[in-house]
Protein backbone atom coordinates (compact mmCIF):
# COMPACT_ATOMS: atom_id res chain seq x y z
CA UNK A 1 0.00 0.00 0.00
CA UNK A 2 2.77 2.24 0.91
CA UNK A 3 4.33 1.27 -2.25
CA UNK A 4 1.79 2.65 -4.10
CA UNK A 5 1.55 6.35 -2.30
CA UNK A 6 4.81 6.61 -2.82
CA UNK A 7 4.41 5.89 -6.32
CA UNK A 8 1.16 8.29 -6.64
CA UNK A 9 3.26 10.99 -4.80
CA UNK A 10 6.41 10.26 -7.54
CA UNK A 11 4.35 10.78 -10.46
CA UNK A 12 2.62 13.70 -9.45
CA UNK A 13 6.32 15.26 -9.00
CA UNK A 14 7.14 14.38 -12.22
CA UNK A 15 3.50 16.13 -13.89
CA UNK A 16 4.21 19.02 -11.72
CA UNK A 17 8.21 18.98 -13.03
CA UNK A 18 7.50 18.59 -16.36
CA UNK A 19 4.37 21.45 -16.12
CA UNK A 20 6.52 24.31 -14.20
CA UNK A 21 9.01 23.39 -17.26
CA UNK A 22 6.52 24.12 -20.05
CA UNK A 23 4.96 27.27 -18.42
CA UNK A 24 8.16 28.40 -16.83
CA UNK A 25 9.90 29.83 -20.02
CA UNK A 26 6.81 32.46 -20.90
CA UNK A 27 6.44 33.40 -17.08
CA UNK A 28 10.09 33.69 -16.67
CA UNK A 29 10.13 36.42 -20.22
CA UNK A 30 6.70 38.31 -18.46
CA UNK A 31 8.38 38.67 -15.44
CA UNK A 32 12.02 39.65 -16.60
CA UNK A 33 10.01 42.33 -18.62
CA UNK A 34 8.95 44.47 -15.92
CA UNK A 35 13.13 44.56 -14.49
CA UNK A 36 14.33 47.69 -13.63
CA UNK A 37 17.75 46.39 -14.61
CA UNK A 38 20.09 47.70 -17.48
CA UNK A 39 20.49 44.06 -18.75
CA UNK A 40 18.54 40.98 -18.13
CA UNK A 41 18.56 39.30 -14.94
CA UNK A 42 16.79 36.63 -13.18
CA UNK A 43 14.94 37.80 -10.62
CA UNK A 44 14.92 41.20 -11.57
CA UNK A 45 16.75 43.64 -8.71
CA UNK A 46 14.25 46.37 -9.47
CA UNK A 47 10.99 46.67 -11.26
CA UNK A 48 9.86 49.29 -13.64
CA UNK A 49 8.11 49.90 -16.99
CA UNK A 50 11.33 50.92 -18.66
CA UNK A 51 11.58 48.28 -21.37
CA UNK A 52 7.78 49.15 -22.31
CA UNK A 53 8.82 52.60 -22.36
CA UNK A 54 11.55 51.84 -25.05
CA UNK A 55 8.98 49.58 -27.03
CA UNK A 56 6.20 52.21 -27.24
CA UNK A 57 8.50 55.32 -27.72
CA UNK A 58 10.22 53.96 -30.64
CA UNK A 59 8.30 54.62 -33.69
CA UNK A 60 9.66 51.54 -35.03
CA UNK A 61 8.46 49.37 -32.50
CA UNK A 62 5.12 51.02 -32.52
CA UNK A 63 4.62 50.79 -36.17
CA UNK A 64 4.92 47.12 -36.24
CA UNK A 65 2.77 46.83 -33.57
CA UNK A 66 0.05 48.68 -35.66
CA UNK A 67 0.93 46.85 -38.55
CA UNK A 68 0.47 43.65 -37.29
CA UNK A 69 -3.04 44.43 -35.48
CA UNK A 70 -4.32 46.02 -39.03
CA UNK A 71 -2.99 42.61 -40.98
CA UNK A 72 -4.08 39.85 -37.93
CA UNK A 73 -8.05 41.74 -38.10
CA UNK A 74 -7.72 41.79 -41.92
CA UNK A 75 -7.21 38.02 -41.86
CA UNK A 76 -9.48 37.48 -39.34
CA UNK A 77 -12.25 38.78 -41.01
CA UNK A 78 -10.98 36.98 -44.70
CA UNK A 79 -10.26 33.44 -43.50
CA UNK A 80 -13.53 33.30 -41.16
CA UNK A 81 -16.08 34.48 -43.51
CA UNK A 82 -14.43 31.79 -46.23
CA UNK A 83 -14.20 29.15 -43.12
CA UNK A 84 -17.86 29.49 -42.20
CA UNK A 85 -19.35 28.80 -45.95
CA UNK A 86 -16.92 26.01 -46.84
CA UNK A 87 -17.46 24.73 -43.65
CA UNK A 88 -21.26 24.62 -43.74
CA UNK A 89 -20.75 23.19 -47.63
CA UNK A 90 -18.69 20.66 -46.20
CA UNK A 91 -20.89 20.15 -42.94
CA UNK A 92 -24.22 20.09 -45.55
CA UNK A 93 -23.53 18.56 -48.59
CA UNK A 94 -22.79 14.91 -49.55
CA UNK A 95 -19.96 14.76 -52.32
CA UNK A 96 -17.64 12.35 -53.58
CA UNK A 97 -14.26 13.01 -52.52
CA UNK A 98 -15.11 14.64 -49.04
CA UNK A 99 -12.16 13.42 -47.39
CA UNK A 100 -9.67 14.21 -50.05
CA UNK A 101 -11.09 17.81 -49.75
CA UNK A 102 -10.48 17.78 -46.44
CA UNK A 103 -6.95 16.41 -46.41
CA UNK A 104 -6.43 18.97 -49.21
CA UNK A 105 -7.97 22.19 -47.29
CA UNK A 106 -5.67 21.42 -43.92
CA UNK A 107 -2.49 21.39 -46.19
CA UNK A 108 -1.31 24.68 -45.50
CA UNK A 109 -0.74 23.64 -41.88
CA UNK A 110 1.32 20.29 -43.43
CA UNK A 111 3.52 22.30 -45.92
CA UNK A 112 5.86 23.94 -44.33
CA UNK A 113 5.78 27.78 -43.99
CA UNK A 114 8.86 28.38 -45.49
CA UNK A 115 7.93 26.77 -49.26
CA UNK A 116 4.64 28.44 -49.37
CA UNK A 117 6.21 31.82 -48.10
CA UNK A 118 8.87 31.28 -51.33
CA UNK A 119 6.04 30.83 -53.46
CA UNK A 120 3.83 33.79 -52.92
CA UNK A 121 6.92 35.73 -52.30
CA UNK A 122 8.61 35.02 -55.77
CA UNK A 123 4.90 35.88 -57.24
CA UNK A 124 4.74 39.17 -55.34
CA UNK A 125 8.12 40.48 -55.95
CA UNK A 126 7.60 41.27 -59.37
CA UNK A 127 4.28 42.41 -59.42
CA UNK A 128 5.22 45.00 -56.55
CA UNK A 129 2.94 43.52 -53.53
CA UNK A 130 5.86 43.13 -51.21
CA UNK A 131 4.78 45.20 -48.42
CA UNK A 132 1.07 45.20 -49.63
CA UNK A 133 -1.06 44.65 -46.79
CA UNK A 134 -4.44 42.92 -47.60
CA UNK A 135 -1.65 40.79 -49.86
CA UNK A 136 -0.42 39.74 -47.10
CA UNK A 137 -3.74 39.18 -45.03
CA UNK A 138 -4.91 36.90 -47.66
CA UNK A 139 -1.56 34.52 -47.38
CA UNK A 140 -2.33 34.55 -43.81
CA UNK A 141 -5.93 33.79 -44.12
CA UNK A 142 -4.86 30.45 -45.83
CA UNK A 143 -2.70 29.16 -42.91
CA UNK A 144 -5.37 30.53 -40.75
CA UNK A 145 -7.88 28.80 -42.72
CA UNK A 146 -7.51 24.62 -41.68
CA UNK A 147 -7.81 26.08 -37.76
CA UNK A 148 -11.53 27.65 -39.25
CA UNK A 149 -12.25 25.06 -40.67
CA UNK A 150 -11.70 22.32 -37.83
CA UNK A 151 -13.41 24.44 -35.38
CA UNK A 152 -16.42 25.87 -37.77
CA UNK A 153 -17.05 22.35 -38.68
CA UNK A 154 -17.73 20.84 -35.05
CA UNK A 155 -19.87 24.03 -34.50
CA UNK A 156 -22.50 23.16 -37.39
CA UNK A 157 -22.01 19.79 -36.78
CA UNK A 158 -23.91 20.45 -33.68
CA UNK A 159 -26.76 22.82 -35.77
CA UNK A 160 -29.64 20.64 -35.95
CA UNK A 161 -30.56 20.08 -39.70
CA UNK A 162 -34.50 19.69 -38.62
CA UNK A 163 -34.32 23.19 -37.31
CA UNK A 164 -33.47 24.72 -40.63
CA UNK A 165 -36.09 22.54 -41.54
CA UNK A 166 -38.80 24.00 -39.89
CA UNK A 167 -37.39 27.19 -41.03
CA UNK A 168 -38.30 27.08 -44.41
CA UNK A 169 -41.34 25.02 -44.15
CA UNK A 170 -42.03 28.49 -42.10
CA UNK A 171 -41.93 30.33 -45.46
CA UNK A 172 -37.26 31.61 -45.01
CA UNK A 173 -35.87 31.57 -48.06
CA UNK A 174 -32.74 29.76 -48.55
CA UNK A 175 -30.51 32.69 -47.71
CA UNK A 176 -33.17 33.63 -44.73
CA UNK A 177 -32.26 30.36 -43.35
CA UNK A 178 -28.84 30.77 -43.40
CA UNK A 179 -28.58 33.98 -42.08
CA UNK A 180 -31.04 33.65 -39.29
CA UNK A 181 -30.75 30.50 -38.41
CA UNK A 182 -27.44 28.76 -38.72
CA UNK A 183 -25.37 31.90 -38.31
CA UNK A 184 -27.04 32.49 -34.99
CA UNK A 185 -26.78 28.99 -33.53
CA UNK A 186 -22.90 28.80 -34.89
CA UNK A 187 -22.10 32.21 -33.16
CA UNK A 188 -19.92 30.76 -30.71
CA UNK A 189 -17.99 28.54 -33.02
CA UNK A 190 -17.85 31.61 -35.84
CA UNK A 191 -15.99 33.83 -32.59
CA UNK A 192 -13.84 30.91 -31.53
CA UNK A 193 -12.67 30.67 -35.05
CA UNK A 194 -12.17 34.46 -35.67
CA UNK A 195 -10.13 34.49 -32.47
CA UNK A 196 -7.48 31.88 -33.55
CA UNK A 197 -7.23 32.88 -36.99
CA UNK A 198 -6.52 36.59 -35.68
CA UNK A 199 -4.10 34.85 -33.27
CA UNK A 200 -2.39 32.95 -36.55
CA UNK A 201 -1.74 35.88 -38.44
CA UNK A 202 -0.58 37.84 -34.64
CA UNK A 203 1.86 35.13 -34.04
CA UNK A 204 3.30 34.87 -37.40
CA UNK A 205 6.46 35.03 -38.65
CA UNK A 206 7.80 32.99 -41.53
CA UNK A 207 5.42 34.65 -44.27
CA UNK A 208 5.30 38.16 -42.93
CA UNK A 209 9.58 37.81 -42.84
CA UNK A 210 9.36 37.44 -46.88
CA UNK A 211 6.62 39.31 -47.17
CA UNK A 212 6.96 42.54 -45.23
CA UNK A 213 9.56 44.28 -46.48
CA UNK A 214 10.32 47.46 -44.87
CA UNK A 215 6.90 48.94 -44.80
CA UNK A 216 4.53 46.62 -42.88
CA UNK A 217 6.95 44.89 -40.75
CA UNK A 218 5.01 43.33 -38.52
CA UNK A 219 6.14 42.27 -34.61
CA UNK A 220 7.11 39.28 -34.89
CA UNK A 221 9.52 40.04 -37.92
CA UNK A 222 11.02 43.03 -35.63
CA UNK A 223 11.64 40.63 -32.70
CA UNK A 224 12.89 38.41 -35.29
CA UNK A 225 15.50 40.96 -37.31
CA UNK A 226 16.52 42.47 -33.45
CA UNK A 227 17.05 38.94 -32.15
CA UNK A 228 19.55 38.24 -34.95
CA UNK A 229 21.49 41.16 -33.58
CA UNK A 230 21.41 40.76 -29.57
CA UNK A 231 19.31 39.51 -26.69
CA UNK A 232 17.83 43.15 -25.78
CA UNK A 233 15.51 43.55 -22.96
CA UNK A 234 13.29 45.54 -25.18
CA UNK A 235 11.93 42.26 -26.97
CA UNK A 236 10.64 40.60 -23.22
CA UNK A 237 8.51 43.45 -23.51
CA UNK A 238 7.06 43.14 -27.03
CA UNK A 239 7.10 39.22 -26.00
CA UNK A 240 5.46 40.18 -23.05
CA UNK A 241 2.53 41.70 -25.40
CA UNK A 242 1.98 39.18 -27.30
CA UNK A 243 1.83 36.75 -24.89
CA UNK A 244 -0.88 39.25 -23.57
CA UNK A 245 -2.90 38.90 -26.47
CA UNK A 246 -2.63 35.00 -26.17
CA UNK A 247 -3.98 35.14 -22.71
CA UNK A 248 -6.71 37.00 -23.90
CA UNK A 249 -7.72 35.23 -27.00
CA UNK A 250 -7.57 32.22 -24.90
CA UNK A 251 -9.71 33.94 -21.48
CA UNK A 252 -12.44 34.97 -24.75
CA UNK A 253 -12.85 31.61 -26.16
CA UNK A 254 -12.72 29.63 -22.58
CA UNK A 255 -15.70 32.47 -22.16
CA UNK A 256 -17.74 31.88 -25.34
CA UNK A 257 -17.46 28.14 -25.19
CA UNK A 258 -18.88 28.41 -21.34
CA UNK A 259 -21.25 30.38 -22.85
CA UNK A 260 -22.35 27.68 -25.22
CA UNK A 261 -22.54 25.31 -22.78
CA UNK A 262 -25.04 26.84 -20.38
CA UNK A 263 -26.64 27.76 -23.17
CA UNK A 264 -27.37 24.24 -23.98
CA UNK A 265 -27.39 23.26 -20.92
CA UNK A 266 -30.54 25.56 -20.19
CA UNK B 1 -30.74 21.11 -44.42
CA UNK B 2 -29.32 19.07 -46.88
CA UNK B 3 -27.32 20.80 -49.95
CA UNK B 4 -27.51 20.24 -53.35
CA UNK B 5 -24.30 20.24 -55.72
CA UNK B 6 -24.23 23.28 -56.86
CA UNK B 7 -24.99 24.55 -53.41
CA UNK B 8 -21.94 23.70 -52.12
CA UNK B 9 -19.59 24.43 -55.21
CA UNK B 10 -20.84 28.41 -54.46
CA UNK B 11 -20.15 28.02 -50.79
CA UNK B 12 -16.95 26.80 -51.21
CA UNK B 13 -16.11 28.46 -54.36
CA UNK B 14 -14.54 31.46 -52.39
CA UNK B 15 -12.19 29.09 -50.33
CA UNK B 16 -11.24 26.90 -53.30
CA UNK B 17 -10.25 30.27 -55.25
CA UNK B 18 -8.07 31.32 -52.81
CA UNK B 19 -6.20 28.74 -51.56
CA UNK B 20 -5.81 28.30 -55.99
CA UNK B 21 -4.52 31.44 -56.21
CA UNK B 22 -2.44 32.04 -52.97
CA UNK B 23 -1.07 28.43 -51.73
CA UNK B 24 -1.26 25.75 -55.14
CA UNK B 25 -1.08 28.55 -57.92
CA UNK B 26 2.15 30.01 -56.68
CA UNK B 27 3.61 26.85 -55.19
CA UNK B 28 3.31 25.49 -58.53
CA UNK B 29 4.20 28.03 -60.54
CA UNK B 30 7.16 29.00 -58.16
CA UNK B 31 8.47 25.70 -59.06
CA UNK B 32 7.98 24.86 -62.86
CA UNK B 33 9.10 28.74 -63.60
CA UNK B 34 12.46 28.33 -61.39
CA UNK B 35 13.13 24.93 -62.62
CA UNK B 36 12.58 26.26 -66.21
CA UNK B 37 15.40 28.34 -66.16
CA UNK B 38 17.26 25.53 -66.43
CA UNK B 39 16.46 24.27 -69.59
CA UNK B 40 14.86 20.63 -70.66
CA UNK B 41 13.96 18.21 -68.42
CA UNK B 42 17.21 16.35 -68.80
CA UNK B 43 19.31 19.49 -67.74
CA UNK B 44 17.08 19.60 -64.48
CA UNK B 45 17.79 16.27 -63.93
CA UNK B 46 21.87 17.48 -64.22
CA UNK B 47 21.29 19.66 -62.04
CA UNK B 48 19.15 18.41 -58.90
CA UNK B 49 21.56 15.44 -59.49
CA UNK B 50 24.51 17.55 -59.00
CA UNK B 51 22.70 19.82 -56.25
CA UNK B 52 21.38 16.95 -53.91
CA UNK B 53 24.90 15.38 -54.26
CA UNK B 54 26.64 18.19 -52.88
CA UNK B 55 27.97 18.34 -49.56
CA UNK B 56 26.37 20.96 -47.72
CA UNK B 57 23.17 20.25 -49.24
CA UNK B 58 23.77 16.46 -48.81
CA UNK B 59 24.67 17.44 -45.29
CA UNK B 60 21.05 20.13 -44.16
CA UNK B 61 18.89 17.29 -45.74
CA UNK B 62 20.61 14.17 -43.17
CA UNK B 63 20.87 16.92 -40.77
CA UNK B 64 17.02 17.67 -40.99
CA UNK B 65 15.97 14.38 -40.71
CA UNK B 66 18.37 13.20 -38.03
CA UNK B 67 17.32 16.16 -35.93
CA UNK B 68 13.48 16.06 -36.61
CA UNK B 69 13.86 12.13 -35.67
CA UNK B 70 15.47 12.80 -32.03
CA UNK B 71 13.01 15.59 -31.57
CA UNK B 72 10.03 13.28 -32.25
CA UNK B 73 11.71 10.63 -29.47
CA UNK B 74 12.65 13.41 -27.25
CA UNK B 75 8.24 14.91 -27.46
CA UNK B 76 7.20 11.13 -27.45
CA UNK B 77 9.20 9.98 -24.34
CA UNK B 78 7.66 13.35 -22.67
CA UNK B 79 4.61 13.48 -24.21
CA UNK B 80 3.32 10.17 -23.12
CA UNK B 81 3.37 10.21 -19.54
CA UNK B 82 2.10 13.89 -19.71
CA UNK B 83 -0.81 12.91 -22.06
CA UNK B 84 -1.92 10.35 -19.87
CA UNK B 85 -1.63 12.85 -16.81
CA UNK B 86 -3.84 15.04 -18.28
CA UNK B 87 -6.32 12.09 -19.19
CA UNK B 88 -6.39 10.71 -15.58
CA UNK B 89 -6.69 14.07 -14.00
CA UNK B 90 -10.04 15.95 -12.97
CA UNK B 91 -11.30 19.30 -12.12
CA UNK B 92 -8.93 21.73 -11.03
CA UNK B 93 -5.47 19.27 -11.68
CA UNK B 94 -7.32 19.16 -15.66
CA UNK B 95 -7.49 22.42 -15.96
CA UNK B 96 -4.06 23.44 -14.70
CA UNK B 97 -2.37 20.85 -16.99
CA UNK B 98 -4.24 22.04 -20.05
CA UNK B 99 -2.99 25.84 -19.20
CA UNK B 100 0.24 24.18 -19.24
CA UNK B 101 0.28 22.99 -22.55
CA UNK B 102 -2.06 25.60 -24.69
CA UNK B 103 -0.57 28.47 -23.32
CA UNK B 104 3.14 27.52 -25.01
CA UNK B 105 1.47 26.10 -27.43
CA UNK B 106 -0.63 29.42 -29.14
CA UNK B 107 1.92 31.77 -28.31
CA UNK B 108 4.20 32.90 -30.90
CA UNK B 109 7.13 30.47 -31.65
CA UNK B 110 9.78 33.61 -32.05
CA UNK B 111 8.26 34.21 -28.39
CA UNK B 112 9.00 30.57 -27.09
CA UNK B 113 12.50 30.53 -29.32
CA UNK B 114 13.15 33.81 -27.34
CA UNK B 115 12.60 32.67 -24.16
CA UNK B 116 14.89 29.77 -24.16
CA UNK B 117 17.33 31.78 -25.59
CA UNK B 118 17.26 33.87 -22.66
CA UNK B 119 17.12 30.65 -20.66
CA UNK B 120 20.13 28.68 -22.20
CA UNK B 121 22.57 31.75 -23.40
CA UNK B 122 26.06 31.88 -22.81
CA UNK B 123 24.82 34.43 -20.01
CA UNK B 124 21.38 33.07 -19.43
CA UNK B 125 19.20 32.51 -16.41
CA UNK B 126 20.61 28.78 -16.43
CA UNK B 127 23.84 29.42 -16.71
CA UNK B 128 23.58 32.49 -14.25
CA UNK B 129 21.65 30.48 -11.52
CA UNK B 130 24.57 27.44 -12.16
CA UNK B 131 27.49 29.60 -11.44
CA UNK B 132 26.20 31.35 -8.31
CA UNK B 133 25.13 28.11 -7.13
CA UNK B 134 28.40 26.86 -7.56
CA UNK B 135 27.06 23.57 -9.08
CA UNK B 136 29.84 25.24 -12.29
CA UNK B 137 32.62 27.19 -13.11
CA UNK B 138 32.65 27.76 -16.50
CA UNK B 139 29.13 28.68 -18.35
CA UNK B 140 27.43 25.68 -20.33
CA UNK B 141 27.26 25.87 -23.65
CA UNK B 142 23.53 24.80 -24.20
CA UNK B 143 22.92 27.07 -26.81
CA UNK B 144 24.44 28.17 -30.88
CA UNK B 145 24.13 23.86 -30.86
CA UNK B 146 22.65 20.76 -31.57
CA UNK B 147 21.44 21.09 -28.10
CA UNK B 148 20.16 24.46 -27.97
CA UNK B 149 18.08 22.89 -31.01
CA UNK B 150 16.50 20.17 -29.70
CA UNK B 151 15.57 21.90 -26.76
CA UNK B 152 13.89 24.89 -28.48
CA UNK B 153 12.44 22.51 -31.62
CA UNK B 154 11.19 19.80 -28.33
CA UNK B 155 9.22 23.17 -26.48
CA UNK B 156 7.52 24.15 -29.56
CA UNK B 157 6.51 20.81 -31.26
CA UNK B 158 5.65 19.19 -27.83
CA UNK B 159 1.90 20.23 -27.43
CA UNK B 160 0.69 18.72 -30.68
CA UNK B 161 2.17 15.50 -29.98
CA UNK B 162 0.24 15.54 -25.89
CA UNK B 163 -2.99 16.63 -27.76
CA UNK B 164 -2.74 13.76 -30.41
CA UNK B 165 -1.88 11.26 -27.78
CA UNK B 166 -4.72 12.41 -24.91
CA UNK B 167 -7.00 12.22 -27.85
CA UNK B 168 -6.00 8.30 -28.69
CA UNK B 169 -5.85 8.09 -24.95
CA UNK B 170 -9.10 9.33 -23.72
CA UNK B 171 -10.54 6.54 -26.68
CA UNK B 172 -9.33 3.68 -24.31
CA UNK B 173 -12.89 2.16 -22.57
CA UNK B 174 -11.39 2.33 -19.03
CA UNK B 175 -13.61 -1.05 -18.53
CA UNK B 176 -11.16 -3.19 -20.29
CA UNK B 177 -8.46 -1.63 -18.23
CA UNK B 178 -10.64 -2.76 -15.17
CA UNK B 179 -11.13 -6.21 -16.75
CA UNK B 180 -7.62 -6.92 -17.63
CA UNK B 181 -6.97 -5.94 -13.39
CA UNK B 182 -9.98 -8.50 -12.65
CA UNK B 183 -8.23 -11.16 -14.48
CA UNK B 184 -5.12 -10.77 -12.11
CA UNK B 185 -3.19 -9.00 -14.43
CA UNK B 186 -0.50 -6.26 -12.66
CA UNK B 187 -0.58 -2.64 -12.82
CA UNK B 188 2.52 -3.19 -15.58
CA UNK B 189 1.00 -5.85 -17.43
CA UNK B 190 -2.30 -3.60 -18.06
CA UNK B 191 -0.26 -1.20 -19.41
CA UNK B 192 1.74 -3.08 -21.32
CA UNK B 193 -0.63 -5.72 -23.07
CA UNK B 194 -3.62 -3.17 -22.75
CA UNK B 195 -3.33 0.41 -22.61
CA UNK B 196 -0.46 0.57 -24.31
CA UNK B 197 -1.18 -1.16 -27.60
CA UNK B 198 -4.67 0.81 -27.76
CA UNK B 199 -2.98 4.20 -27.76
CA UNK B 200 -0.24 3.19 -30.05
CA UNK B 201 -2.62 4.84 -33.21
CA UNK B 202 -2.18 7.80 -31.12
CA UNK B 203 2.00 7.32 -30.77
CA UNK B 204 1.82 7.02 -34.25
CA UNK B 205 -0.08 9.87 -35.25
CA UNK B 206 1.32 11.92 -32.88
CA UNK B 207 5.01 11.01 -34.34
CA UNK B 208 4.24 11.85 -37.70
CA UNK B 209 2.85 15.38 -37.18
CA UNK B 210 6.17 15.89 -35.16
CA UNK B 211 8.06 14.63 -37.53
CA UNK B 212 6.42 16.51 -40.87
CA UNK B 213 6.52 19.73 -38.70
CA UNK B 214 9.70 18.88 -37.74
CA UNK B 215 11.21 18.68 -41.06
CA UNK B 216 10.33 22.11 -42.29
CA UNK B 217 11.41 24.32 -39.08
CA UNK B 218 13.22 27.16 -39.51
CA UNK B 219 13.13 29.59 -37.22
CA UNK B 220 13.98 27.90 -33.72
CA UNK B 221 16.95 26.37 -35.49
CA UNK B 222 17.97 29.25 -37.40
CA UNK B 223 17.99 31.14 -33.76
CA UNK B 224 19.50 28.61 -31.82
CA UNK B 225 21.21 26.77 -33.34
CA UNK B 226 25.00 26.49 -34.54
CA UNK B 227 26.96 26.22 -37.70
CA UNK B 228 26.05 21.85 -37.79
CA UNK B 229 22.72 22.90 -37.47
CA UNK B 230 21.49 23.84 -40.95
CA UNK B 231 18.58 22.48 -41.98
CA UNK B 232 16.53 22.55 -45.22
CA UNK B 233 14.25 25.34 -44.90
CA UNK B 234 17.40 27.55 -43.76
CA UNK B 235 19.48 26.80 -46.41
CA UNK B 236 16.08 27.66 -49.24
CA UNK B 237 15.95 30.66 -47.10
CA UNK B 238 19.59 31.80 -47.58
CA UNK B 239 19.79 30.62 -51.23
CA UNK B 240 16.97 33.39 -52.17
CA UNK B 241 18.25 35.76 -49.66
CA UNK B 242 21.84 35.89 -50.54
CA UNK B 243 22.38 34.95 -53.79
CA UNK B 244 18.62 34.25 -55.38
CA UNK B 245 19.47 31.16 -56.93
CA UNK B 246 15.69 30.44 -57.71
CA UNK B 247 16.18 26.94 -59.14
CA UNK B 248 18.12 25.66 -56.43
CA UNK B 249 15.98 26.85 -54.29
CA UNK B 250 13.08 25.16 -56.18
CA UNK B 251 14.73 22.16 -55.85
CA UNK B 252 15.29 21.65 -52.38
CA UNK B 253 11.67 22.95 -52.00
CA UNK B 254 10.42 20.21 -54.15
CA UNK B 255 12.64 17.45 -51.88
CA UNK B 256 10.69 18.94 -48.24
CA UNK B 257 7.89 18.74 -50.23
CA UNK B 258 8.13 15.66 -51.29
CA UNK B 259 9.06 14.73 -47.97
CA UNK B 260 6.33 16.31 -45.67
CA UNK B 261 3.56 15.26 -48.44
CA UNK B 262 4.37 11.75 -48.78
CA UNK B 263 4.33 11.78 -44.94
CA UNK B 264 1.11 13.48 -44.42
CA UNK B 265 -0.67 10.76 -47.01
CA UNK B 266 0.50 8.26 -44.77
CA UNK B 267 -0.88 10.16 -41.47
CA UNK B 268 -4.55 10.83 -43.50
CA UNK B 269 -4.74 7.53 -44.86
CA UNK B 270 -3.91 6.18 -40.75
CA UNK B 271 -6.34 8.74 -39.52
CA UNK B 272 -8.79 8.12 -42.09
CA UNK B 273 -9.09 4.07 -40.49
CA UNK B 274 -9.25 5.14 -37.36
CA UNK B 275 -12.33 7.73 -37.32
CA UNK B 276 -12.30 10.79 -34.78
CA UNK B 277 -8.39 11.32 -35.12
CA UNK B 278 -8.51 13.35 -38.04
CA UNK B 279 -10.37 15.87 -35.65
Amino acid sequence: MSGLVIRTALVRALVTVFCVGLLAPIVIVVIASFSGDGYLKFPPSSFSLHWYDRFLGDARWRNALLNSLWIAAMTCVIATVLGFLAAYAMVRAGFKGKGALTAFLLAPLIVPHVVTAIAVYFLSAPWGLIGVKPWIALTHAVVALPVVLVILQSALQAVDPNLERAAMICGCTRFGVFRRVVVPLALPGAISAALFSFLTSFDELMISLFLAGVRSETLPVRIWNSLLLEVEPTIAAVSTVLIAVTVVALLADWGVRRLRGARLAG
Amino acid sequence: MPLGRLGALLLLAPTLLLMLLIFVGPIGWFLSAALGELGSLSEIWEEAVATLGSRTILAAILNTNWIAFLVTLVVLALGYPLAYALTRAKGLAFTAILVCILLPYFTSVIVRTYAWMVLLGRNGLINQALLGLGVIQQPLELMYNRTGVIIGMTYVLLPYMILTLYSAMKAVDPRLLQAAEGMGASPFEVFRKVFFPLTLHGVVAGALIVFILGVGFFITPALMGGPGDIMIAMLIEREIELTQNWPVAALMTLVLLAVTLSLYAVYHRFSAERPGLAA
